[in-house]
């Protein structure tokens, strides 16, 4: 088994247009910078993927990554917690004129309905948003005495992340908090593809410090020392 | 107006003094950062932040950042000796599992119930909301650290909110320039103000009854900009 893809170009080939895209990191820790422009080359050379879903905890910053892909016109609904970053103009632009959609979530109801996805449980109840306008016409139902409300798995068709080691079996590691999303986005997608900044063997991973068991994960792309977002964005790079 | 309201420093400081020795502590983006300044000599604080990260400590010196080792708020952090690192379902499942001991958030309006608004004002422009709803469950008790009015003078402290509802009934203790107020029974209750402010001034300030359950103590704090 080796689950090794030679380069970004073959790794993003198979995402079709109308797509569920979830893309790991949190701020620019743990977010494929790499991936995603070469998602963005492929729909400029081509005009596909377009009409993508775009799962993450934002909605991109700055002129580079997700406000990138927004920017050239293949997103048509993001799915977030925090759209209102400091540089959002990608997004705001597009929202406010009724081009992008957004579905706003709570973000540990995000990540719980990631999680959920990936281990099978189609529904669950949490307390989160009881009572505010993010329930609006969600199931209640109480459990000894307290009101919870029902949100359903979120489930994608691929996901991008970016992590710090990668075998031939896709078992990750990650690097500090740059692990975040990352895990549970390889667990809720159909294919899950990583970029990772060293490539080793069989082996090369200690197993007790497998972060993402190769399960969750479909292809690995080595990206020797990649770009940091919140350095792009800094030097205020256009993609 | 013949009395000095506290600034936002010396609000943190006295949420600070709350804080046991020991506690697992989120502290909302923004003001209630502020709080992780002024803990009590000898008191060992554990912070917790939403996208994986529990015992983070000071931001580095500039040019030192680490962009794979950020907080909540996107701020480069360091890590404390004993830290660990998890993903994203983990750090919401030590928020809404009760792990937490306490959660200091800001706030638009704060109700008499302990309803809290904190993450829109209106129904217009962009809605983020990022882990609000989720911090205002499961914490040991939900503090809010705030202004006691808007900056046009409009209680903030309010018998119902009028903005949209981060959370029902969540609130237990409220940190004002001007007051500590807990939430108790669907009341204010007055636990300590400044000393140069009356009591009708302060009521005059405050949109719902500020209920007494013993002796109201004198909020002191030390000067702080």
């Amino acid at each position: 088994m080796d689950k090794t893809i030679d380069n970004l170009d073959e790794a993003v080939s198979g995402i079709p247009d109308g797509a569920v895209l979830m893309i790991g990191g949190f701020g620019g820790s743990g977010a494929p910078i790499e991936l995603i422009h070469a998602l963005i080359d492929r729909y400029r050379a081509t005009g596909s993927p377009k009409d993508l879903t775009v799962v993450n905890n934002n909605a991109g910053t700055g002129k580079i990554g997700i406000s990138a892909m927004i920017d050239a016109g293949m997103v048509r609904k993001i799915i977030c917690s925090y759209p209102r970053t400091k540089d959002h103009e990608s997004f705001a632009s597009k929202y406010l004129s009724g081009e992008l959609e957004l579905e706003l979530v709570p973000q540990g109801t995000l990540s719980e309905r990631i999680r959920a996805a990936g281990a099978g449980i189609p529904a669950f109840f949490t307390p989160t948003s009881y009572g505010t306008d993010l329930a609006e016409g969600k199931q209640i139902q109480e459990f000894d005495g307290k009101p919870y409300v029902m949100e359903r798995w979120l489930k994608a068709d691929f996901a991008f992340v970016k992590a710090e080691l990668g075998d031939p079996h896709g078992n990750l590691t990650y690097r500090l908090a740059a692990r975040n999303f990352n895990p549970i986005m390889c667990m809720a997608a159909d294919t899950a593809i990583a970029q990772v900044s060293r490539a080793v063997p069989l082996g090369g991973i200690n197993p007790v410090d497998v972060i993402t068991p190769g399960i969750f994960v479909s292809g690995i792309v080595e990206v020797p020392d990649p770009q940091q977002e919140e350095d792009l964005i800094r030097a205020g790079e256009v993609y | 107006m013949n009395w000095q309201k506290l600034t936002n420093a010396q609000i943190a400081w006295r949420a600070a003094q709350d804080i046991e020795d020991g506690a697992y502590v989120n502290l909302g983006i923004g003001f209630p950062e502020m709080v992780a300044k002024y803990p009590p000599e000898g008191r060992d604080v554990i912070y917790h932040s939403e996208n994986g990260i529990l015992g983070f400590g000071e931001a580095p010196p500039e040019g030192e950042e680490d962009w794979d080792l950020i907080n909540a708020g996107k701020k480069a952090v360091t890590l404390n000796p004993g830290a660990s690192i998890f993903h994203h379902t983990d750090s919401f499942a030590m928020v809404r599992g009760g792990h937490l001991d306490v959660a200091i958030l800001g706030a638009y309006q704060v109700a008499q119930n302990g309803d809290l608004a904190n993450w829109r004002i209106g129904t217009s422009g962009i809605p983020a909301v990022g882990g609000a709803m989720d911090l205002v469950h499961g914490a040991g008790r939900v503090a809010v650290v705030t202004d006691h009015t808007t900056k046009d003078g409009k209680p903030k402290l309010v018998e119902r909110c009028s903005f949209p509802l981060t959370g029902v009934g969540c609130v237990t203790r409220v940190y004002t320039s001007l007051a500590v107020v807990d939430i108790e029974d669907g009341h204010f209750v007055l636990r300590e103000k400044i000393p140069d402010i009356s009591m009708d001034n302060l009521q005059s300030l405050t949109g719902a009854p500020l209920h007494l359950d013993g002796a109201v103590l004198d909020l002191i704090t030390p000067e702080l900009t």
